[in-house]
């Protein structure tokens, strides 16, 4: 295989790729077919996002932390005025009955659970992980010029764009936003808003969002697939690909196969939401919701609201590794730069990878243990998922012992990498309980929950994220990031978001709910009386975990402008090729041909004469290949 | 700036980008109609059995559709083959008669077949009332000869409300307006009166042609007798309707979505045979993929719902 690719002569580049030719400010900055614009482009949106829905989540804690009480000075105000009556309601002095400001409502509690959940899934960490780094790094990782569709990259990106217009829309629609979970489950999805004279109402908007969504990520994915099996550069064969590539091709595979199923289930709910159809409600389903003739709801019935928990988890649980997979590439290409060191098995953990895509598309229903799928059904996923823990142990020692006998080098990206692996260690591993139903029983619908998916998710894939920023920062804007306020922002967030995470494990197997908007006050005090008091502790955690972001939305900012500018085109001494290029790169990626001769993580190789080798350095040893210059 | 790949095959992978792209287009498309076919086997294993209807499609006007959907694939593998040999004129006339068909396609789809659901009015009778419309329908199995349901009559439904009604309703307004509680049907559709036989143990029709009762001898449907979702043969009427409208509304989209590939393929498209034929041919056989693809699903879609 190396000989076929290095033998090859039709090749990539032109040779004028880095003639520059003006290009109209409409073309460059917003329409634009550029994978590193396009990446920059999700990569904002999606990290604005994250930002949003971090911001439903802190105005919940308030509601769980202290119940119906006002929201503490002009917040609530201010809410109120952009999210209306249906969300926000008036807190009232019990005494004087004087207005003392607003709280958040028990269906603006829904709305803000189920928006957190969906933006933070699907309009946050997507399209940063796997849009907007895959695009920004994958194709100068890969030595090619650009993605292989790039008119259909930007057609993804605008796809995605109208999604996120549709889904902020939906906040300011009567009744609100989607109120029934992220999952959406019906009967309660089919039924919810339908009283409402609108007929794009919180839950059919949300519906429409997603398909726009899938659409997108549908394109992102077919382009990432044919990039990295075409746009390789010449010598660059499969095992010299970076294990970063390889995440994201794996991803991408999830992405186009997972989530087909949850379009039509969506396709399915949008027609029992607008047609009256049947698909998700059952036979004499009676509910006191009301349609917009005024007469109650009533469906022909025939239908199951299992098939949706089915479509919807068939997607979902790939979706888990969608979310973690980026994360675990850019948490590879940054410990291994930064150790020094060659990636311990390499094989193995690409390996690891497609063990994890196959298997991750046969434990869905474990996440359903409560609908009563009886035991048979129930072994086969518990057991499918018990063996799914095997390829992720795979790559979490592969990482652990990559650093082993490194010289490691603790800047901000290595810092938020190497915390990746204990905070991601405990995601895991407290999910393993939970893979058996006996457990999930009892640990189903508890914080003990939030609490494993979040340690994946939050101080996992997030920091992962965080790490990739700072690590490819310089590389996209040619400044270097504040290494000061990156390490305030690292230890501050590693502290909060632990401190907001841990207590919820005891919280949950203490039997706390995760649905309470007042945290268990009002209704279950006896029930939950010795967890109530971390309510407010974990809540206070939150915000200032919400304190200790606006340093990294300062330094992100401020250093586009006035950071420090980047002293070589490789800041880090890395070895892969999007440190070949300019900083930041032009369009058409690479000034000079591009070839590669050695693997990706040539660290400390001895008798070499620096601590890397470049994948593009020629060997010493040998004359440069004989064949034509590659790019003509 | 050219992307590589995008008409000749890369040499070690052996491909050509778009061909790359469109079969896994097409794997995402497979787990899309995957989705849609399982929903379609879970409202049919969960129907009960008087509630999954059978006959209500023409099969006649779903075999045309077949036929030239089928002739239609043949057509763009010539349109290609025609293309491949350098012979534009063949390939205009082929590529002519692949989106004609298309669209022939979709004009029975929306002229004929979907329309006829949309004029048809149909309902469920509740078990307790079912026994007040046998009179009606002259069912000589179940009334004896006064015009009474006899127990025995009555039995044989097994206590389903398996009565299905369908006709022309007087005036239209009866059914949609909430106000009013009576619906008047001048013509019923003879179908499943026939109480005895299990193989007509579900809505089914006979006979296209309505039964012109006698003038006097209209049906009045009380809408408390009838289960929600009467009206037209909308999805709400019954699951069968909701996946037969869409799953090949969804896959009408897929014809249009071809149909216009091709119209622009066959006009301002076709200009690209002037500077670069093996591209254009290239486009015409990922076109053409997708085509099979849709041609593919149909094949699906007409046996489930047309014939079993």
């Amino acid at each position: 295989m190396a000989h076929a690719a290095e033998a090859h002569t039709e090749h990539g580049h032109d040779d004028h790729a880095h003639d520059h030719h003006e290009i109209g400010f409409w073309r460059k900055w917003v329409f634009t077919t550029d994978h590193k614009m396009i990446g920059i482009q999700y990569a904002v949106t999606g990290l604005a996002f994250l930002f949003f829905g971090f911001g439903l989540m802190m105005v919940m804690r308030w509601s769980i932390a202290h119940g119906s009480d006002a929201l503490p000075g002009w917040c609530g105000t201010f809410l109120h005025a952009i999210f209306g009556d249906t969300v926000f309601d008036k807190a009232v002095d019990p005494n004087t009955k004087a207005l003392v400001g607003y709280s958040l409502s028990t269906t603006g509690y829904n709305v803000f659970g189920a928006m957190h959940g969906t933006i933070m899934v699907f309009f946050g960490i997507v399209p940063v992980a796997f849009a907007g780094f895959a695009n920004f790094v994958m194709p100068l990782q890969l030595g090619a010029i650009d993605m292989t569709f790039p008119r259909l990259n930007m057609a993804s990106f605008w796809s995605f764009f109208i999604s996120c217009v549709i889904m902020m829309w939906s906040f300011f629609v009567e009744g609100s936003a989607a109120k029934s979970g992220w999952t959406n489950y019906p009967p309660l999805a089919g039924v919810a808003d339908q009283s409402h004279a609108v007929w794009l109402n919180g839950g059919t908007l949300w519906l429409l969002g997603m398909v726009f969504n899938i659409t997108s990520s549908l394109l992102g994915a077919v382009n990432f697939i044919t990039t990295f099996i075409q746009l390789r550069a010449p010598g660059m064969t499969w095992g010299r690909i970076p294990f970063f590539c390889w995440a994201q091709f794996i991803t991408a595979y999830l992405l186009l196969l997972a989530f087909p199923p949850l379009e039509s289930a969506a396709v399915m709910n949008l027609f029992d939401r607008v047609f009256g159809s049947s698909f998700f409600m059952p036979t004499g389903l009676v509910t006191n919701a009301v349609g917009t003739d005024g007469n109650p709801l009533l469906y022909s019935g025939g239908g199951s609201p299992i098939l949706w928990q089915h479509l919807f988890w068939f997607l979902a649980h790939p979706e888990v590794y969608v979310l973690i997979l980026p994360g675990i590439g850019m948490v590879t290409e940054i410990i291994a730069c930064n150790s020094r060191k060659p990636i311990w098995g390499y094989k193995m953990m690409v390996g690891a990878l497609f063990a994890l895509a196959f298997l991750s598309f046969i434990v869905w229903a474990h996440h359903m243990y409560m609908t009563g799928m009886g035991p048979k059904v129930s072994a086969f996923f518990q057991t499918t998922t018990i063996i799914i823990s095997i390829p992720s142990v795979i790559l979490l020692t592969a990482l652990l012992l990559s650093l082993w006998g490194g010289s490691l080098r603790f800047n901000t990206p290595m810092l938020f990498a190497s915390a990746f692996l204990p905070m991601f260690g405990i995601g895991g591993l407290t999910g393993i309980p939970l893979a058996f139903n006996a457990v999930d029983l009892y640990m189903h619908d508890t914080y003990y929950i939030i609490a494993h998916f979040h340690y994946v998710v939050a101080p996992g894939t997030i920091f992962a994220i965080f790490a990739g920023v700072y690590h490819w920062y310089p590389k996209a804007t040619g400044r270097m990031l504040s290494e000061t306020l990156g390490k305030l922002h690292f230890w501050g967030s590693l502290i909060a978001i632990n401190c907001l995470f841990m207590p919820m494990f005891m919280q949950g197997m203490g039997g706390m709910h995760r649905r309470w908007w007042d945290g268990g006050k009002g209704n279950y005090e006896a029930t939950v009386a010795p967890w109530l008091h971390w309510n407010e502790k974990i809540s206070t955690a939150a915000w200032a975990l919400g304190l200790v972001q606006l340093i990294f939305v300062f330094n992100f900012c401020w250093s586009m402008f006035r950071g420090r500018k980047v002293p070589n085109d490789n800041p880090w001494d890395a070895t892969t090729l999007e440190w070949d290029t300019p900083s930041p790169p032009p369009h058409g990626n690479f000034i000079k041909p591009i070839h590669v001769y050695r693997g990706p993580y040539e660290y400390s190789v001895p008798g070499a004469d620096k601590d890397f080798t470049p994948q593009s350095e020629p060997p010493k040893d040998s004359h440069p290949p004989e064949n034509k210059p590659p790019h003509a | 700036m050219e992307i590589p790949y995008t008409v000749r095959p890369r040499p070690d992978t052996g491909l050509a980008n778009p061909k790359l792209g469109i079969w896994l287009f097409i794997a995402s498309e497979v787990m899309l109609f995957g989705g849609l076919f399982a929903g379609y086997i879970f409202m049919r294993l969960g129907a009960e059995p008087w509630m999954w209807p059978h006959g209500w499609l023409n099969v006649p006007v779903g075999t045309f559709n077949t036929f030239i959907l089928i002739a239609s694939s043949v057509t763009v593998i010539l349109a290609w083959e025609s293309l491949k040999m350098r012979n534009f004129k063949a390939y205009k006339w082929w590529l002519f008669a692949t989106w004609a068909c298309g669209l022939a396609f979709l004009g029975v789809k929306l002229g004929v077949e979907w329309p006829a659901k949309f004029n048809h009015f149909g309902a469920y009778v509740k078990k307790e009332a079912a026994a007040k419309y046998e009179a009606y329908l002259g069912n000589e199995d179940a009334t004896d000869e006064h015009g009474k349901v006899t127990e025995e009559g009555y039995r044989s439904r097994k206590g389903y409300p398996r009565l299905f009604i369908s006709g022309h309703p007087k005036a239209w307004k009866d059914v949609t307006d909430p106000k009013v509680d009576k619906i008047v049907l001048s013509g019923v559709d003879e179908e499943n009166h026939t109480p005895r036989s299990a193989e007509h143990d579900r809505a089914h029709f006979i006979t296209r042609d309505p039964v012109h009762l006698h003038e006097g001898h209209e049906v009045v449907l009380d809408k408390k007798d009838l289960i929600y979702g009467y009206g037209p043969f909308y999805p709400k009427l019954n699951t069968y309707l909701a996946c037969y409208f869409m799953i090949t509304g969804l896959h009408g989209l897929h014809v249009l979505g071809g149909v216009i590939v091709f119209l622009f393929f066959w006009g301002p498209g076709a200009k690209l045979y002037k500077t670069n034929p093996e591209q254009l041919c290239n486009r015409i056989e990922v076109a053409g993929l997708f085509w099979h693809l849709v041609d593919l699903i149909w094949i699906f879609v007409f046996p489930i719902f047309y014939l079993l």
